[in-house]
């Protein structure tokens, strides 16, 4: 743990620096691969929409022994149209799902699965979902998002400068393409709680790169004025040493979302904490990776951008060369020898 | 690098900070006992229960635009029909915003379909004419005389109908309109033979409730009928306005049940009719909603729902707080080995915040109805993480001051004037996205967005009156500010070179 704290130390004076903005073209290639293996897994399998976005039931029977294939059969017999999905959930419970059904066929199915278990209609656990209840829910849900990423945006912007706004969402939206890719790939279901979850992580991804461009903020403040390190250096430096406070917060966060997920994974088997946990624990990691490496590179490239930035780069770039600012003066105006140096030294790869 | 060399602001005064604290703590504890509000208020898939949501739309062949009134409206008749049940804590209440609002039903316990069956009909509002009217006793009256010309059924149910209890005033829009019906006014105070209904809701075009100025400030509801509804109600009032009480008198009915029941005094062939009586503001207005809402009546999309037994119930609780268990222990274990002497601090910030939460959680749950969900829960143990983020940021801060040389006196005051601007952008960051999910999310995933936001702001709370007052304190002491081994500032943990001296 020590060592850590050391690390620490190191990273705040600059004696041990990793190098994110200027080898960001590889954290962009790694970033620019998961997103199109997201856009492929999105468009080539979908996502896995649970039954509250599409309409249907789900009945849930807890008993011991309870088997598969006895529910299944039990259902089939009702004759209820559609494709029926059993599955086991912990070790005495028995979840068996069905597309949208009307409210006789739905007492129907739990009439057929209390009599096949031989346990009382109020006993089995069940949600049923309209058909067009789950429109609704998706137009909420995008509705959400839209408006989180809109008002985060401005606020951002009020609050920093419109460029670390710009980076942020960058960085967001960078984070939701990939969360939705892995959900599309590895087939988790989509429920009402993982959009929640989700939500919750754009804003939890956003307090990190927060924390970072703080940092960025206050060591670029008088930047222009004293010279002594570019834009993207003072970044690097930023992320340098908020990398401790970064790597800490995130696995403070994950823990206790790490244990929902044990205990709703493994004690519950499904429902709103698994989903909620996982899509956090999901979500919080690539967060932490975007606020460290995505969000600070698109930063410096936009600010670099700036006149007075490039200016600031060729000065700071100007210097400890062997004909620095004091030397050029002494030279007389006619030859311009240091000036024309620094062009060809910037050519220089 | 932070150059700015801005004199060190006033260390506050971190013991009055503290009292306060403290006083406000007892203060909600006192209130917790006084309101008597000493559990939390369990949400349906915690305990177990029905929840059913709908989606209100226009009845099927009407059209118009479903007003706010007319979802209020509908709010109260189907918690008429929920009251019906008779189980306690039963809630019926609209969620969302503007014309698209749901209708949310939760019924605490096991009585799952009838529950589902008695929500979802459209109430219909009818005129019929009274042919016998009596008070309801509480008991059945088998003296009762016969009501002329209407069968002998009907004269049974009416003598035994009794009012006074909750079953008999549910009105579950079953009432046909081609039959002679019993039925219970709204109050459950008196009982009614009713004639088949002659005016339907549908026929009345306008509805408003208004004052007479002249006779004496007197409340009473203008009527306006459609075409179809002047002719049918100018023979209904023409026929029973010269016969004898109760005969004279014309009930309005909305979902079988009598809101009033007006005497007939002339004939009224135009089509606009006034009801006068001994009428306050709020009586005429309601009359008057129910008129409107009768024209236009609701139908109900099921859009969910939720049964969950009182095993799954306790079990999901249980997983809650087992889960809310663990992640606090390892975010204090992580605390204390990684901060020493400080992660006391967050362990004492995370105690303050979660009992600031719970003493909150009883007391919304009495005054607004706050239930605590599954979903609740996991935000509480999200915001867990997050609460302590905010300590991380202050200690790293401070820890970066000492890196920067300064005393651990000066570095807790610096350290906090940056270290608040970065808490403060971030939660608030945090409370837009719990302000946005609870406007924009349905059904139990609220729970999850006002438990985030509650305890986001808790965690303002707890970092500016305590922990940032018991930081200045202990910096006071030389455990901490001569960098003990295990105070979580010394040399080696802050990776500078040497301690640094008291200036």
């Amino acid at each position: 743990m020590s060592k850590l704290s050391g690390l620490g130390g190191r990273l705040y004076r600059g004696e041990t620096s990793i190098d994110f903005i200027g080898r960001r073209r590889r954290w962009y290639a790694v970033s620019a691969l998961f997103i199109l293996l997201s856009i492929g897994a999105l468009s080539i399998q979908g996502l896995h929409l649970g039954i509250e976005f599409k309409g249907g039931s789900s009945f849930t029977v807890s008993k011991a022994g309870a088997s598969i294939e006895d529910a299944r059969s039990a259902v089939a017999a009702t004759g209820i149209p559609g494709e029926i999905i059993v599955q086991n959930i912990g070790t005495d419970k028995v979840r068996v799902q069905t597309g949208a059904l009307t409210s006789v066929e739905n007492n129907a199915v739990q009439d057929a699965l209390a009599a096949k278990f031989s346990v009382a209609v109020e006993s089995i656990d069940s949600q049923i979902i309209g058909p067009s209840w789950g429109k609704e829910i998706t137009r909420k849900a995008l509705y959400g998002l839209i408006g989180f990423l809109i008002v985060v945006v401005l606020y951002l912007a009020m609050a920093f400068e419109p460029k670390m706004a710009i980076a942020s969402i960058i960085a967001v939206v960078h984070d939701v393409f990939i969360t939705v890719g892995v959900y599309a790939l590895i087939g988790f279901d989509v429920t009402p709680a993982t959009v929640i979850g989700f939500l919750t992580i754009l804003g939890y991804s956003l307090y990190d790169t927060v924390v970072v461009f703080d940092r960025v903020r206050e060591n670029t403040r008088t930047i222009t004025a004293n010279s002594k390190s570019t834009y993207s250096q003072a970044v690097n430096l930023a992320v340098n040493q908020s990398l401790v406070r970064s790597f800490n917060t995130s696995f403070i966060a994950l823990l206790p979302v790490g244990s929902i997920l044990f205990v709703g994974a493994g004690l519950l088997g499904a429902g709103t904490l698994k989903d909620l946990s996982l899509a956090l624990f999901i979500g919080l990691a690539i967060g932490t990776y975007s606020s460290v490496f995505i969000a600070p590179p698109v930063l410096a490239q936009l600010r670099e951008k700036e006149p007075a930035m490039i200016a600031l780069a060729k000065r700071v770039n100007g210097r400890g060369t062997p004909a620095p600012a004091a030397v050029t003066a002494t030279v007389p105006t006619g030859e311009r020898r240091g000036p024309r140096n620094q062009p060809k030294r910037k050519n220089r790869k | 690098m932070s150059t700015t060399n801005k004199p060190v602001k006033t260390a506050g005064r971190p013991l009055r900070s503290l009292a306060i604290l403290a006083l406000v703590l007892i203060a909600l504890t006192g209130l917790v006992f006084i309101q008597g509000a000493t559990a939390v208020r369990l949400g349906l898939d915690l305990r177990g229960g029905t929840s059913v949501t709908l989606q209100p739309r226009i009845a099927p062949g009407e059209s118009g635009k479903v007003t706010n009134e007319a979802i209020d409206q509908a709010v109260s008749i189907i918690r008429q029909r929920v009251n019906s049940l008779g189980v306690a804590e039963s809630e019926v209440a609209a969620q969302g915003s503007g014309t698209n609002r749901q209708i949310v039903i939760s019924v605490p316990g096991d009585t799952g379909r009838r529950v589902v069956e008695l929500v979802g009909q459209t109430a219909e509002l009818r005129f019929r004419q009274v042919l016998a009217s009596a008070t309801s006793t509480g008991k059945a009256d088998p003296n009762a005389t016969p009501v002329a010309g209407v069968s002998a059924d009907v004269n049974a149910k009416f003598a035994a109908l009794d009012c006074t209890k909750a079953e008999n005033l549910q009105g579950s829009g079953t009432d046909s309109p081609t039959d002679t019906i019993v039925g219970c006014d709204r109050a459950g105070q008196n009982k009614y033979i009713l004639a088949p209904a002659e005016v339907l809701g549908r026929q009345i075009s306008k509805a408003s409730a208004g004052i007479d100025t002249q006779g004496g400030s007197a409340w009473y509801v203008m009527l306006t009928f459609n075409g179809e509804g002047t002719k049918a109600f100018g023979a209904l009032t023409a026929r029973v306005t010269s016969l004898a009480t109760p005969l004279n008198q014309v009930a309005i009915v909305l979902d079988g049940l009598v809101v009033s029941a007006p005497r007939i005094t002339e004939a009224i062939p135009s089509g606009n009719a006034q009801i006068t009586g001994s009428f306050t503001q709020l009586e005429a207005q309601d009359l008057a909603n129910v008129l409107k809402y009768g024209a236009l009546p609701l139908a109900f999309d099921r859009g969910e729902v939720q049964q969950v037994s009182p095993t799954l119930g306790a079990d999901q609780l249980n997983a809650g707080l087992l889960a809310g268990g663990i992640g606090l222990g390892l975010v204090l274990l992580y605390s204390l080995l990684y901060y020493r002497g400080l992660g006391l601090v967050t362990v004492g910030s995370l105690m303050i915040a979660g009992s600031l939460v719970y003493l909150l959680f009883l007391l919304l749950g009495k005054w607004i109805g706050f239930t605590l969900t599954l979903a609740g829960i996991a935000g509480a143990i999200v915001a867990i993480g997050v609460t302590a983020d905010s300590f991380i940021v202050y200690f790293e801060r401070v820890r970066d001051e000492i890196r920067e040389g300064r005393t651990l006196r000066t570095a807790v005051e610096t350290g906090w004037s940056r270290a608040r601007r970065t808490i403060l952008v971030a939660d608030f960051v945090s409370i837009i996205a719990a302000v946005l999910l609870y406007f924009f999310a349905v059904g139990g995933v609220r729970g999850f967005a006002f438990t985030l936001g509650l305890t986001t702001l808790v965690d303002l709370i707890v970092v500016f009156v305590f922990t940032k007052p018991l930081l200045t304190i202990l910096a006071r002491f030389s455990f901490f500010s001569s960098g003990h081994r295990f105070s979580g500032l010394s040399a080696k943990s802050t990776g500078t070179l040497s301690a640094p001296k008291e200036a």
